[in-house]
């Protein structure tokens, strides 16, 4: 009857056997894996083999790699795929989060609009687009804002107006926008329809009640996927050669290998640079994932520190 | 003359989903201060004359008024014209809903739930709408908690924190959609406690509820629907001792 004494043990449990000693930790012996050890091996094997042929293969010229890597050219266009990456997405996710409003809006001329918005630029290759961007001067010399049937506003040479650079940029996130839509129309549908309907309840308007109710909520099933869209970005960035805008980590590279008649090392310098801004990018994206798998009952640390300044407030 | 306008009246108000009708021509008046108890079985159209009160949903036939107000239209002439999403957000202000479930804004704590349509709606001063916000909370019981997030609060604090989010637009009219319907057995009564104080204060109230307990307490009336009609309605302690209808019968010798 020792067990009556301990009112933690649950009434209907049976006694452990062999009185109170805690029970023995098992050390069993591991099972073996041996074809697993032999196909690492075997794999293992291939590799250096294919790491020593290629650190004494002519054709990868090291000495040129080694030399081009850290050019000052090259990390200069690196700088411009990060821009042209960075401007790209900050207009798309604009341009993207306009979209999913006028297509989840009741009114069907915005809902129109946007699919068809959607339609043309997720249907179309963005290498096409960028080369109907490239040659926009062409088909538009002049830009003219204004009305229908009236003098316009403004008017403007298309070819002095846009660089290419710019081109580059406006081609890149009308494509992306499209993307980024779709993933923004998915995260708001994600928000329980009960968050909309208590806002409306209470007398919010629909725009009042998606900035301030639904969007935000969205935003967890948002970021994720908008990171890896971040990712592909900069290395689509590759493809406004065909604008044609030439300063970037790809373009610039072929360039270069052009005089030197190089291309393989400088196809590998261009691979290591894409690879260390990517590989920044998925540890960033890695954190921000982590950040917003939680669920939203962690996001409390930063706020309930915030909390007292409300108060101050409530008093002041 | 506002003293003989009812608070709801509601005159052979018809509602379908497709080809389900879901009310059938539903008549019923609640006058002011008045607490009206909605009760039947599930898909008896309780929730669907709840929601169209504030016009979450909108009406096929029939008229219903708040206050004198026609919901969700204008009268111009002989025909009614479908009201602007900015008059029907207008209509609304003055009705608070309190939801089975709870649907607080996650985001936000349980004060910045109470003032974010006080201030966005009503354009009310930050302070003033805090300072509200922390009476309605004590009102509740929940002065404690205003800094909490509703995954921290319990089911029926998270419905307590509704109420008074509810209250803060100061409504002439609280609709309770099954309220405690999403609670556990022993967090039902704190919100009831709630409402029967609400009650007390004079609030017109219409509760969807299956708490036939409260109904008999605190409702000043009872209407007991199935099949999309009112079947029987009148005094609760009447209905639910002895209830006319045999439909009444059948469904009050399962929930009592």
């Amino acid at each position: 009857m020792a067990h009556a004494e301990r009112p933690d043990r649950a009434a209907g449990s049976p006694p452990p056997p062999g009185g109170t000693a805690p029970a023995e930790v098992i050390k069993a012996v591991r099972l073996r894996h041996p074809v697993r050890n032999l196909i690492a091996v075997v794999l293992a094997v291939y590799f250096v083999a294919f790491l020593w042929d290629a650190s004494t293969r002519k054709a990868f010229q090291w000495d040129i790699y080694i030399k081009y890597l850290f050019d000052q050219r090259i990390s200069a266009a690196a700088l411009v795929t990060i821009e042209l990456t960075v401007l790209s997405m900050a207009i798309a996710a604009v341009l993207a989060l306009l979209l999913t409003v006028m297509r989840l809006s009741s009114n069907p001329v915005f809902r129109s609009i946007a699919w068809f918005y959607v339609w043309i630029f997720r249907g179309t290759p963005v290498y096409v687009q960028l080369v109907f961007w490239g040659v926009l001067s062409l088909i538009y010399p002049t830009l003219q804002l204004g009305l229908p049937f009236l003098p316009p506003v403004i008017s403007f040479a298309t070819g002095q107006a846009l660089s290419f650079f710019a081109l580059a940029v406006l081609g890149l996130a009308l494509n992306e926008a499209a993307y980024l839509a779709e993933i923004v129309r998915a995260g708001i549908l994600s928000v329980d329809r009960g968050q909309e309907e208590a806002a409306i309840a209470l007398g919010m308007s629909w725009g009042q009640s998606m900035w301030r109710i639904v969007i935000p909520q969205s935003m967890r099933v948002i970021i994720p996927p908008t990171g890896n869209e971040f990712i592909s970005m900069l290395k689509t960035t590759s493809l406004v050669t065909a604008v044609p805008f030439s300063l970037d980590l790809y373009a610039r590279s072929r360039d270069i290998s052009a005089e030197t008649f190089t291309p393989i090392p400088l196809l590998l310098d261009a691979s290591t640079w894409y690879l260390f801004m990517t590989s920044v990018l998925m540890v960033g994206q890695y954190f921000l994932e982590k950040r917003f798998a939680r669920g939203i009952s962690s996001a409390r640390p930063e706020k309930a520190a915030a909390a007292p300044d409300t108060r101050e407030e409530a008093i002041g | 003359m506002t003293g003989e306008v009812p608070m709801v009246e509601a005159v052979q108000v018809s509602k379908s989903f497709g080809s389900n009708q879901v009310l059938k021509s539903i008549s019923l008046t609640v006058a002011r201060g008045e607490v009206l108890c909605l009760v039947g079985p599930s898909g008896s159209g309780k929730s669907t004359f709840l929601r169209c009160i504030n016009h979450l949903e909108t009406v096929d036939a029939g008229r219903l008024r708040v206050d004198g107000t026609l919901i969700g239209y204008r009268e111009k002439g002989d025909r009614l014209h479908e009201l602007k999403p900015r008059d029907a957000a207008r209509q609304r202000r003055d009705i608070g809903m309190v939801f089975q479930r709870f649907n607080l804004f996650p985001h936000m704590t349980a004060l910045e739930n109470i003032i974010e349509a006080p201030i966005r709606v009503n354009r009310a001063n930050k302070a003033a709408a805090i300072v509200r916000a922390r009476e309605l909370l004590a009102r509740v019981g929940l002065a404690d908690k205003a800094d909490a997030y509703p995954a921290h609060l319990s089911g029926g604090q998270q419905q307590r924190v509704a109420i008074a989010r509810a209250l803060a637009m100061d409504p002439k009219l609280m609709l309770f959609d099954e309220p405690t319907s999403a609670l556990d057995p022993e967090l039902v009564g704190e919100v009831l406690d709630v409402m029967k104080q609400l009650a007390q204060s004079g609030m017109t109230m219409i509760v969807v509820t299956h708490e036939m307990g409260f109904a008999r307490e605190v409702a000043d009336s009872l209407a007991f629907m199935d099949g999309g009609v009112v079947v029987e309605s009148g005094d609760p302690r009447t209905v639910l001792a002895d209830p006319q209808h045999e439909r009444t019968r059948a469904f009050l010798s399962k929930v009592l």
